[in-house]
């Protein structure tokens, strides 16, 4: 699932919009994960995972803006993602699960806030983009 | 026997009724055949399905979306009994329709997506968690009776 000239353009046209609020829709997007699934925060034991925690906004923050990092570099996501991608696989250890489970709390808090830019054919890109994002990231694992 | 708290129950209720059915069932489903093409292969006769602005367009999409939101009411209004609610339109998504399970999960997430974009704020974290909960439950009882 490859992304097109089209896709591309969509998906520079919802992080325009993102950008300007990036941090909340960071902060956001994981306290919604935490919530709808609690198994989550099992990798943050070390967090104040409340709302409103500078914890969950510095990470909100550093979550959203390395998304922002792949959408500018989108046509070179496995070599920008490629730091990423080795701190997931044998530092981090996420399990490969959970990338699905964020990219739709992204979305969900996308729609959100741009109900009106997040047609569904932008969705459908930045479901193909978070779904990229997500498989490089898990590609060292094993 | 499903465990919902107060919260979450008013959470679900109070959503339901606001939303216009048709519109936001029609969006879910024109979004799972845009978003998730192969889902398609359901609906193979139901027209012009080429394109985004085909599928939004559809009229039959647009009844079919109301058709299955309407039916998701009957969860909405039997919390505590999902499960037998859906036993007969599970042998039927089984044994007649032969629809993998999988679309029920890419259809509740899609559900939840639009129910976001109607709500905006409002659809805040703790509604949401009651509607993942909800579509979950919801697609483990069309589940059910597979075999």
């Amino acid at each position: 699932m490859s992304l097109t000239k089209t896709d591309k353009a969509l998906i520079a046209a919802i992080w325009a919009k993102v950008s300007t609020q990036a941090d909340s829709i960071g902060t956001e997007a994981l306290e919604r994960l935490f919530v709808s699934y609690p198994q989550t925060k099992t990798y943050f034991p070390h967090f104040d995972l409340h709302h409103g925690s500078a914890q969950l906004r510095g990470h909100g923050s550093k979550v959203i803006g390395a998304i922002g990092d792949a959408v500018k570099d989108i046509d070179n996501l496995e070599s920008s993602l490629s730091k990423l991608s080795e701190l997931h696989a044998y530092i981090l250890r996420v399990d490969p699960v959970n990338f699905k489970l964020l990219s739709h709390t992204i979305l969900v808090t996308i729609a959100a806030h741009f109900p009106a830019e997040f047609t569904a054919e932008a969705h459908a890109a930045w479901d193909k983009f978070l779904t990229k994002v997500s498989a490089i990231l898990t590609e060292k694992y094993r | 026997m499903v465990n919902w708290t107060a919260e979450e129950k008013q959470a679900i209720s109070t959503i339901w009724a606001k939303i216009d059915i048709e519109e936001v069932g029609a969006g879910a489903l024109s979004r799972l055949l845009v978003v998730y093409p192969w889902t398609q292969r359901y609906f193979s006769n139901f027209g012009n399905l080429s394109s985004p602005q085909a599928i939004e367009g559809n009229p039959r999409v647009r009844n079919h979306g109301k058709k299955v939101l309407t039916s998701f009411g009957e969860a909405v209004k039997n919390l505590d009994n999902v499960k037998a609610t859906f036993d007969k339109l599970s042998e039927l998504h089984s044994d007649k329709l032969h629809v993998d399970p999988q679309n029920f999960r890419l259809l509740g997430d899609n559900l939840i997506i639009v129910l976001a974009a109607t709500m905006g704020k409002d659809f805040t974290p703790e509604a949401q968690a009651a509607w993942q909960k909800l579509v979950g439950v919801v697609a483990s009882a069309l589940s059910r009776k597979y075999h």
